[in-house]
């Protein structure tokens, strides 16, 4: 397949970036989107052109590391897959399509599609663990969990935080994340110990980074690869609420 | 208070602005049925009570000032959060966001800014008049309004009512999200109830639409 390629390109973080067009011919829709672009970069490079940056690393669906807002939507098409999930075969012959960086004040361009998500980490670096102290390793059996928690915690944490949720929101709220984030350790014995002093580090964290409000649009869980349920952010609100209170 | 308004935590002005959303909502109902008495065919005897009720009664009064500050802090926070979001998005997309997400709950800056004029409208006709603010001149005994007289003159205009019908049928659009939406914010979520909060919420924003509609459409056709 022929395609159309509408790519933003910027030099570094400061510079003001603008869209380039590009051709691709000969398409497999076989292909990922990634090895498409990975075509395309290869082009350039035999006309001595700067290949295009963009994020990726394992092209599993499991990292967290590949973005891409792709003909308006975080991750393209599909639904429930990251980029480097992403097929050519979601796309038509002689289609146009048009690929931005994450946008938010919180993610800064590094250079084109390549974005800075140190945001995230701070958040976690807030509050996003348990303390241990050292000593042996306690049995397993010693703290019982109940099912049901068990797989909403492992539902939660099944987040990989790659920021759709954020690229996707109206508003570029990082809530979905951190309530991905604080409803993993919230609902597990281990976690309930600092789960007060975690929810208000990490949203005063969140707030602090310049990510936006929550507006309900839910969005986010709509674009989630992971289907992390907006169940979760309720449950933040919850726990904020309850740390604010006592 | 040592933190401005403007510093509060993201989650607590979601907080605030369902809390005063929810009190609004309330109001709404007890509007609702006052506004329902036009319907009997008592030459408005039924609603002048109700309104002289509203507008003398202290418990009333007291209430009236939580709603004043509901409507306030509700506006407020409103503009406010629109604002920071704008912020936290200094370089828009070239394409528009194409994911598929509840219709309403995109517009509620639009649809409550709408609603917003409307409140104005409404206040100049009745609140204002009834508080001194706007000059009087329909009056029943010793000065005091004849709101059912004012609904008249106002409903017998037929681009007021078509006004009117389309601004609370935006209305009506802003509860459908903004109800089970505030159950969200304050975090109450339930796998079994919150199937029946968004039913309700359905329910609530068309009953209060269609009911507050009803009667400009007999005052057009039945009077
Ligand atoms: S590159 Fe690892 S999830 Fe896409």
């Amino acid at each position: 397949m022929d395609l159309t390629l509408k790519i933003w390109r910027q030099e570094n973080p400061k510079a003001k970036g603008k869209f380039e067009t590009y051709k691709v011919t000969g398409i497999s829709t076989e292909c990922s989107f990634l090895e498409m672009l990975d075509i395309l970069n290869e082009t350039l490079i035999d006309k001595v052109q700067l290949p295009i940056n963009f994020d990726h690393d394992c092209r599993e669906g499991i990292c967290g590391m590949c973005s891409l807002y792709i003909n308006g939507r975080p991750h393209g098409p599909d639904d429930e897959v990251t980029t480097c999930q992403l097929h050519m075969r979601k796309f038509k012959d002689g289609d146009t399509i048009v690929i931005e960086p994450w946008r938010s004040k919180a993610f800064p361009v590094i250079k084109d599609l390549m974005i800075n998500r140190n945001a995230f980490d701070e958040i976690i670096q807030a509050g996003g663990y348990v303390s241990v102290t050292t000593g042996g390793i306690p049995d397993a059996n010693s703290i019982p969990i109940n099912r049901a928690d068990a797989e909403l915690a492992m539902d939660a944490a099944a987040c990989i935080g790659c920021g759709a949720c954020v690229a996707a929101c109206k508003n570029a709220s990082a809530m979905l994340f951190v309530a991905a984030k604080v409803s993993q350790f919230a609902l597990l014995p281990q976690g309930k110990m600092e789960a007060q002093a975690r929810v208000e580090a990490m949203v005063a964290k969140m707030d602090e980074l310049g990510f936006g409000n929550c507006t309900n649009t839910y969005a986010c869980e709509a674009e989630c690869p992971k289907q992390i349920s907006a169940d979760n952010i309720a449950r933040m609100n919850r726990e904020f609420f309850c740390a604010k209170v006592s | 208070m040592s933190m401005s308004l403007v510093t509060l935590s993201s989650v607590t002005k979601k907080f605030v602005m369902a809390f005063a959303g929810i009190f609004l909502m309330v109001f709404l109902v007890v509007h609702l049925a006052i506004n329902l008495c036009l319907l009997r065919n008592d030459g408005g005897e039924w609603f002048n009570a109700a309104a002289h009720f509203m507008g003398t009664n202290y418990v009333v009064k007291v209430f009236e000032i939580v709603l004043m500050t509901g409507f306030l802090i509700h506006i407020f926070f409103g503009i406010l959060l629109q604002i920071q979001n704008w912020m936290a998005r200094p370089v828009r997309y070239m394409v528009t966001n194409k994911t598929t997400t509840p219709f309403l709950s995109k517009y509620m800056i639009y649809t409550g800014g709408i609603v917003f004029i409307f409140l104005i409208i409404h206040f100049m006709n009745f609140y204002f008049r009834e508080i001194g603010l706007v000059a009087n001149d329909v009056t029943m005994g010793e000065g005091e309004p004849n709101f059912y007289q004012v609904t008249i003159n106002l409903f017998s205009n037929t681009t007021y009512s078509i006004l009117y019908i389309v601004l609370i049928a935006t209305l009506g659009f802003h509860l459908n999200h903004a109800f089970q939406a505030a159950f969200q914010s304050l975090g109450l979520n339930h796998p079994k109830y919150t199937p029946c909060i968004k039913g309700f919420s359905t329910v609530y924003s068309i009953i209060i639409a269609v009911g507050f509609c009803i009667i400009p459409i007999f005052f057009m056709f039945f009077k």
